[in-house]
Formats: structure tokens, sequence, C-alpha cells
């Protein structure tokens, strides 16, 4: 059980860091500029020259994936501030005001959350212009209700214990209860939940960008270049494997750092 | 009233005045709101420890909420004032207003130190945060301070300890640090919520020595709530008995444990077990507390009353003193019969 445990946490932080240092490269250097077209070079297969071959332009893919992973990243960490922030301003304030206003704002979170992701991601993308901010904002507000959730049962369960009461009782304010006495009880929760959201947010960003939706070109996104590649597929298929492993590398991370992260709360209890 | 003229002729305003506090639970619909606490009147004077004792579900908790305002949801004051240090109005303050008397005037202590300090914060966090609240001490003043009220708590090796989170700790520290949190800000009145009642019987002994130590030293008044004579006849000058709601008894500690006038502190101090009584069924009352909503027109024990008379059943006594600093609320207070008894 304890190696179980150690696992997914030591797998999902390995997968999230070696993402995460391939995007730090890439600030600074790629093999070739990622937007650099060469037509004689188009659909090579992998060689010393382009370690994952080239694309239908001739672009370098091991470039385009690296750059792709900012992209991904940028994504991940912006939408789920979005979703934090208003998780925690709707969580905190229905855990906390309870009655009518506790209603009013769970059932508006449920409203949201009964939507597919990837429709109401489609929908708020597809009344403006597509663009990346407008993707990082659809999943933000996506993420909103599971943040939510978290936050309210943490506050609920949190407002409730003694030591809220004791704190209260010494003269604690609503802001001093709400930062000092519970967040710190429920800031694993909310990291998992963060984790967890990190692999969706990626995952809707390549799906919207695989329909065009999403980031737009010439820029790389993991989820826009399985869109090109899928026409080569039977032709040149590492193309398509590249961003399509590295999709999967990074859910995987994630997810499994969420569940580890966890595993090692429930532990500590 | 009173209050001002007593303050004009210089006579001591008590530290603590409540009068004729009616507490009440809102009902769903349109019934009528239960009554939780029903005229409960007391004064605890600077310096002095007063005993609040009675069953549970007499309302004694929610005395010594309905002070600070921290009563739960559906709970309001309904009537009657409760004037801190004959100045404060603490029955009609807002929330705001209160919460600057919470833990710098008015200090509580908790039931159960087990789960009063917060698990996911160290001790030198939990003690420097009321410091820095009310006291608006620096980080590191605050650190200091704190040191020194663990020592002052008898808690060995005080630097280090700020570093330790509540599981590290066993019960009698974890009061300690609860009691130090309490009297960080000097208050003028402690309100100890059974304050042993979690704690082993030797540890008890430690942590009211400490208490009174703290009102020897500071000149803290103690409100102490508890349903153990033991604990009443250790720390306290005067006691009040408490049931459903109302008081049934008030007076010095020597008179009431010698000389009781209301049938239930009789048979209360009946029911404490004693070696004499080894081996023996121990004295119980019959009966049950009445509910809230079962409460009647006359007197509240009248049910479970083993002297009760026609009378008891229909009106409800006042609080009547039959001796200086000595009331009950009975029509038989003052017939030889219930002294007898008493006396046994």
């Amino acid at each position: 059980m304890r190696g179980m445990r150690n696992f997914s946490l030591v797998l999902g932080t390995l997968f999230v860091s070696i993402l995460f240092v391939i995007m730090l490269v890439s600030l600074f250097y790629t093999p070739h500029p990622p937007n650099e077209m060469n037509v004689r070079e188009r659909l090579q297969a992998p060689s010393a020259r382009h370690l994952l071959g080239t694309d239908n332009f001739g672009r370098d893919v091991f470039s385009r994936v690296m750059v792709g992973a900012q992209t991904a990243f940028q994504v991940g960490a912006v939408s789920v501030a979005i979703g934090l922030a208003g998780g925690f301003l709707i969580g905190t304030l229905a855990g906390y005001a309870g009655r009518w206003v506790d209603e009013l704002l769970m059932r508006a979170t449920d409203a949201l959350l009964a939507f597919p992701g990837i429709l109401l991601a489609l929908l708020l993308v597809s009344v403006t212009k597509p663009s990346l901010f407008q993707t990082m904002l659809a999943i933000g507000i996506l993420s909103i209700p599971s943040f939510a959730r978290v936050i309210r049962a943490g506050v609920l369960q949190q407002k409730e214990a003694d030591y809220v009461k004791a704190a209260r009782g010494l003269g604690a304010g609503y802001a001093n209860l709400i930062f000092v006495q519970i967040m710190p009880n429920i800031a694993s929760a909310i990291v998992t939940t963060a984790a967890l959201n990190f692999s969706t947010a990626i995952l809707i960003e390549a799906a919207l960008s695989y329909l065009g939706l999403g980031v737009q070109p010439p820029d790389p996104s993991w989820g826009r270049m399985l869109n090109e590649a899928q026409s080569y597929l039977a032709k040149s298929p590492w193309f398509a494997l590249a961003p399509g492993v590295l999709i999967t590398l990074s859910v995987l991370g994630f997810n499994l750092l969420g569940d580890g992260i966890r595993d090692l709360r429930d532990n500590s209890i | 009233m009173r209050m001002t003229a007593e303050a004009a002729t210089g006579t001591e305003t008590p530290l603590l005045d409540i009068r004729d506090l009616r507490v009440q639970l809102r009902r769903g619909g349109d019934r009528s709101p239960l009554s939780v606490l029903d005229g409960v009147t007391l004064t605890v004077n600077r310096g002095e420890t007063v005993g609040i004792v009675g069953e549970s579900g007499c309302g004694k908790s929610v005395l010594s909420l309905s002070i600070l305002g921290l009563l739960p949801g559906g709970m309001r004051i309904g009537g009657g004032e409760i004037w801190y240090d004959g100045r404060h109005p603490l029955h009609r303050m807002s929330g705001r207003e209160i919460r600057s008397f919470r833990g710098k005037e008015i200090a509580m202590i908790f039931q159960d130190p087990m789960s009063s300090l917060n698990p996911g914060l160290s001790i030198g966090d939990q003690v420097t945060e009321t410091l820095r609240l009310h006291l608006g001490q620096s980080r590191r003043e605050a650190k200091e301070h704190a040191v020194r009220l663990l020592r002052k708590v008898g808690l060995p090796r005080p630097e280090s300890l700020l570093e330790a989170y509540p599981h590290q700790l066993s019960g009698g520290m974890r009061q300690r640090v609860m009691i130090a949190i309490a009297v960080s800000c000097n208050p003028g009145l402690l309100i100890a919520d059974e304050p042993t009642t979690a704690l082993d019987v030797t540890i008890q002994a430690q942590i009211l020595d400490l208490m009174r130590t703290i009102r020897e030293e500071d000149g803290t008044s103690i409100l102490l709530i508890t349903h153990d004579f033991s604990v009443i006849a250790d720390m306290c000058d005067r006691v009040l008995v408490m049931y459903a709601g109302q008081i049934l008894e008030s007076g010095t500690v020597d008179d009431l444990f010698e000389r009781p006038l209301h049938p239930y502190t009789a048979g209360l101090l009946r029911s404490i077990p004693t070696p004499e009584k080894k081996n023996r069924p121990l004295y119980s009352i019959e009966g049950r507390v009445p509910a809230l909503h079962e409460r009647g027109a006359g007197c509240r024990f009248a049910a479970r009353c083993p002297h009760a008379v026609e009378r008891c059943r229909t009106e409800n006594p006042e609080l009547v003193a039959y001796r200086d600093n000595h009331a009950a609320r009975c029509f038989l207070a003052e017939t030889e019969g219930v002294h007898r008894h008493a006396a046994v």
C-alpha cells in the first residue's frame, strides 16, 4: 500500500518535472526555430538533424513540441488560477453564509457542472474570436465548480470545528477565520484539485486546438499538431506520435501527482 | 438604571452583570419560539470566581455563549441585559463591536483541549495570533510574549514548544496552551466551560491550580461552568445552580453545600459519590430534565421533586433570597422538611 502511494507521487512528480524542464529550456533554446518552414525537408523521419522528424511544412517537430509545452503550462496555470479564484469566492461564501446563499450558489455551480466540459468550452470560444486567452478563460470558468465544491465542503466541515469556534470566541474576524484557521487545513485538498484540473485544462486545450478553436497557427500547440498530423498518419506516424505522447504524459503526470498528494494527506490524518 | 445609581454613589460595579436574560430558540413555521434561558440573573465581581452548576442541557453553555454573542444559529437574546464593567451593553452590541471584547476583555476556555487547538497550525502561530490581533504586536514582539505566556502557564521549554503542533502535546499541555491563549491579553473575565472535564484527575487538579494562580496574580474574575461539584467547592466563591434554563439556587459555596435550600441542589449533593457511600447504591434524582417544549407553567423541577405539592405544579416560584446572598426558587425552601432531607 505504501509502495503504491509513493509510486503515484514519484511517477507524477517525475513526469511533471520532465515536462517542466522541457518547457523551461524551450524559453531559451530550441534546436530549430519552431515556426521556421523548410519545404524541402517536409515530413522527414526522425534523424540526427531532426530528432522527432519534421511536419508537413518542414518545421522541426521536436522544437515545436518543446514550445507546445509552454502553451500547455500556460493554459494549465492560468485556467487553474481563474478556477481557484472563482471557486474560492463561491466556496467560502456558500460554506460560510449557508442557507439560501449556499443553495443559490451551489445550484448555479451544479448547472455549470451539468454541461459537458468540452461543449461549454466550445460555446464560450465560438461566441468570441478563438484565441489562447479565450481558451484559458473558458477552461478556467469550467473548473470553477470543482474548486467551489471542494472549498465549500472544507469550509462547511471546518467552521463547525471546535478550534474555529474557539478562535471566534477569542475575537477572530471572518477573514482571519477563513485564511488563518480554515485554509491551512484544506490546503491539501485544494492542491489536489488544482493538480487534477491542471491535467483537465491541458486536455481540453488540446481538444479545442485540435478542433481549430484554441491556439491559432502558426503558434505550436500539441492539439493543433495532432490535427495537422492527422492527414499524414499513414505516411509519417511519428509526426502524430510526439504531441500525442506528450499530451498523455502531462495528463498522466498531473493526475498521478494529484492522487499522490491526496494519498499523502489521507495518510497524514 | 440601578447601575447608574450605584456608579453615582461610588459602589463597586460588578464586572459582569446579567439581568433577567432570556434566550429563545426560533422554530420553523409560525410556532412560537422556545425559551432556552428564562430570566437568568447573575453578577460576577472583580477577582471573584462564580460557579454555574447543572446537568447537561440546563442551559449553562448557552449562558456562556450568549455573553460573548456566540449563540448558535436559531438562538437569540429575547430579553434582559448583559453589562460588562457597568458600561458595555454586550446584549445589544453589533458583531463588530463585540468581537473586540472577545479574547481581549472576556476570554473563554473550552471543554475539550484536544479539539480546541487547530491541528494545522503550530502552537506559536496560535498563541501569537491573538496577541497580534488584539494588542497589535509585531511578529517578533508576539513571539517573545508567547514564550513568556507559555512559561507562565508552566509549560517546559517554551521556545521549542512554539514550533510544535497540537498532536505532539498531551491533553494537559494543550489545556495549558489554551489557558495561555485565553489569558494572553489580560482579560478581566475568564469564562471556563467545563475546563477540566476532558482531563485526567491529576491533570484536573493541576489545571485548577493554574487557574487559581492566574486569578490571584492578575486579578482575573472567573465564571466557571461545570457539572462537577468538587470543582465548584475547590474553586468558587459563589455558585449558581441551573436547571431547565433557570437559576434554582444561588449562594456562597459554604451556604449552598452546608444548607441547600432547593430540593434539586440537595439531590445533586446527595448523589456525589463519597468513600462512605461505598457498596451502597448511589442516590440519583428520579426522572430526567424536561425538554424545551415540555416546560410547563409550574416549577420546572416539580415532576422530579420528592417534596412537590400541588402549588408547585401550577405556579413557578420566584428566586427569593431567604438568607443573606442565599436565594432559591422554591415554595418549600423555608420549611424544615427540605432541610432535614438535605442534611443527609
